[in-house]
């Protein structure tokens, strides 16, 4: 079959490799309808998430029909012919944290669990096509993907949604829902995103859903905020607006009630000298992510709001703003979203037209074209915002 | 993990250490007093270089002597080595740029120091400690109640689903069971075991029997988890591994440090408990043969004879 595959920092290519086959007794095989490339695939695409080895096939958010079930599965649960949407986070459904609906911290499918343990402190679940920190799975950006423990983790879409409808189910769709859900908005609330991205303008949606009274959009791309100004949000151009006094004076002086960091590790901030702290130390490697959102998000936050964090951070930062964190009285709250505890409910939305993830697709190609839509998202060419790759 | 060392005394009746000793004295006393005349009869000259490269290795030669002799340890027997090893240098710089006067001589002791080398080496590896005793213990929570716990564990012949060394455990009689293992570069080791302690939602506890390729012993104690989390594992495994600190240092060069396989081992017990099975990747598709789990595999499909081992 064909995939999508990493051959180096900022190479991947379409290569011919075997069929995937089931290894585990609940494993499903699937042919893949429709797959996506993820801002997270930048970190993997550039080498900031380390463990990748040449020839790993890439991609988390991925679709399809079930094409052969592992005997373990049994025949209620999953059939062939199923249409499915897999959450990028595998998750066992039986553990601690499984239990506790934090699947993204499933304790048992991370077969590295003990390098994991060694970055993190205690291990995460298995992640497809994400590093061999997260387990080293095969990615979806191919013609078949294996799903592990199928029965736990496939969601079957049984109406007659749309794969761009559904696709994003997987992961930025819940990933941006979460981000809001996280913030536990009130009616009245103004709500900050840093990041006008795809899952920065899902959590604007959601965040909308969820009861948000305002919703401002920070990005520098006038392409991005002119996408979240369609939407009804109110935009900040951090390229040449002072984020801070410009969400004081949105905000009657008193910041935002509830900001959400969906940039991560690779922030971008025009001329800043900290800017140039953070890129200096990350490429020496002393420093791994660039905090620039998440610090600004901190400082601009009202006094006992809460600050969620989306975007992913991958190891240790300096100058994290304590002193603010604790003295104005912050909730930090974060984590790879657990998608299994959304997806369903998240359907129900789309269903019922509360929520249009198609919205934010500018980009449709033949998987044998990822490298092109690499290339696209990553450099912003051509006002890309999400690729959907078709195999 | 602790490491204890066994006692060295035995040493002091070896009769090649002691041998061993007593050369290095031999050789050292003339090469101290009469630095001069050593260096000539080796056909090198009495440079004032010669002399006190002779005299420094006079000094090495006493000291091992001492060593050797008084406080006998393999250490002493590895630092002749190296002695050995600084002295062939020296010969053979000496061989190179030689004038010619007394090459015959040279060469003999070449020749010499290259069968003391020998014997050096012999007598390091064969009087290192074979083996070191070791104690480790791991610990984890299982989402299941102590006495599943327990019965899941106590089928012996299931450990080796999970436990990555073990090739085989056969139940043998009603506290007795052989046990089949690897054990680095290849080698498979075997013992009996018996049970000695069988408390059944609490304790499992054994022993190999006389005879034993490795001396172990271990236990398992099943202590429920609080706030209904299940089941704390806790387990203690003692063992002599083979090859002293060297076998140690060498399976660790090949990703098999113990302690991180014991826990990789109830990770993947734990797996089997609450799963069913051990979960495979692409980039660890041998399940619990993903030992030291790098280097690791590309996360693409197996080809079918990558597929045919992993599943082996
Ligand atoms: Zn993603
Ligand atoms: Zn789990």
């Amino acid at each position: 079959m064909k995939a999508n595959c990493w051959t180096g920092r900022n190479s991947v290519e379409v290569q011919d490799v075997p069929d995937p086959s089931i290894l585990n007794n609940r494993d499903a095989i699937v042919k893949i309808t429709s797959t996506a490339i993820c801002g997270s695939d930048l970190h993997l695409l550039d080498g900031y998430v380390p463990t990748m080895e040449k020839g790993d096939i890439m991609g988390h958010e991925f679709m399809g029909e079930v094409v052969e079930v592992g005997p373990g599965i049994s025949d209620g649960k999953l059939r062939v012919g199923d249409r499915v949407v897999v959450p990028f986070p595998i998750a066992c459904g039986a553990c601690a944290s499984c239990r506790a609906e934090l699947y993204s911290c499933c304790e048992n499918t991370n077969p590295n669990a003990g390098i994991s343990e060694k970055f993190f402190g205690h291990p995460t679940a298995g992640i497809y096509g994400y590093s061999h920190l997260t387990g080293g799975f095969a990615g979806g950006q191919a013609e078949y993907a294996r799903v592990v423990l199928a029965d736990a983790n496939a969601l079957k879409i049984e109406s007659d949604l749309t794969d761009e409808q559904v696709l994003f189910l997987s992961d930025i769709l819940p990933t941006g829902y979460m981000g809001a859900d996280m913030c536990d908005i009130q009616e009245g609330d103004v709500v900050a995103v840093w990041g006008a991205g795809p899952v920065g303008q899902f959590a604007m949606d959601s965040a909308r859903v969820l009861g948000a009274e305002k919703v401002i959009a920070i990005d520098k791309e006038p392409y991005r905020l002119d996408m979240a100004a369609a939407q009804g949000y109110t935009t900040i151009n951090f390229e040449d607006t002072d984020v801070r006094s410009a969400l004081l004076e949105l905000t009657g002086g008193r910041g935002p009630d509830k900001c959400i960091d969906a940039v991560g590790m690779e922030a971008t901030h025009g001329a800043s000298h900290v800017h140039l702290y953070d890129r200096a130390k990350q490429a020496v490697r002393s420093e791994t992510d660039r905090p620039h959102a998440l610090r600004q998000a901190i400082l601009s936050c009202r006094s006992g709001g809460v600050v969620s964090v989306i975007g992913v951070y991958g190891g240790v930062i300096d100058k994290f703003p304590a002193g603010a964190w604790m003295n104005r009285s912050l909730t930090l709250r974060t984590g790879q979203c657990h998608v299994h505890k959304y997806m369903k409910p998240l359907l129900g939305l789309i269903e019922r037209g509360k929520l249009d993830p198609t919205r934010i697709i500018t980009h449709r190609l033949p998987l044998t074209e990822a490298p092109t839509g690499y290339d696209l998202f990553k450099n912003k060419k051509d006002h890309c915002e999400k690729v959907v790759l078709k195999p | 993990m602790k490491t204890a060392t066994r006692s060295t005394s035995h040493l002091r009746q070896d009769p090649l250490v002691r041998g061993l000793g007593w050369a290095s004295a031999l050789l050292g006393v003339p090469q101290v007093l009469a630095p001069a005349g050593f260096a000539r009869a080796l056909g090198v000259g009495d440079a004032f270089r010669h002399r006190s490269a002779t005299t420094a290795v006079g000094v090495r030669e006493l000291a091992a002597a001492t060593g050797l002799l008084a406080r006998p340890h393999p250490a002493w027997l590895w630092g002749r080595v190296g002695g050995d090893l600084m002295d062939l240098t020296m010969l053979t710089r000496a061989l190179k740029n030689h004038n010619g006067r007394g090459l015959g001589r040279t060469a003999a002791a070449t020749a010499a120091v290259t069968a003391i080398t020998a014997t050096d080496v012999y007598a390091a590896v064969t009087r290192t400690r074979r083996s070191t005793p070791m104690e480790l213990t791991a610990t984890a929570t299982v989402a299941q109640p102590p006495d599943d716990v327990y019965a899941l564990w106590s089928d012996l012949q299931r450990l080796p689903d999970f436990m990555a060394h073990l090739d085989e455990v056969r139940v043998t009689g009603p506290r007795t069971s052989h046990w089949r293992a690897s054990a680095p570069f290849g080698k498979t080791v075997e013992w009996d075991a018996e049970t000695t302690q069988d408390i059944p939602g609490r304790l499992i506890a054994w022993q190999s029997v006389d005879g034993a390729d490795i001396d172990n012993a271990g236990e398992v104690r099943f202590v429920h988890a609080p706030g209904n989390r299940g089941t704390e594992i806790r387990v203690t495994l003692r063992y002599d591994l083979p090859g002293g600190a060297l076998g140690k240092a060498a399976a660790r060069y090949f990703g098999e440090e113990p302690h991180q396989q014991l826990d990789d081992d109830l990770r993947r017990f734990k797996q089997i408990a609450e799963t069913g099975e051990v979960v495979r990747s692409e980039g660890a598709p041998g399940g619990k043969r993903a030992r030291g789990e790098f280097p690791q595999h590309p996360a693409r499909p197996l080809t079918e004879d990558e597929l045919k081992e992993a599943l082996a």
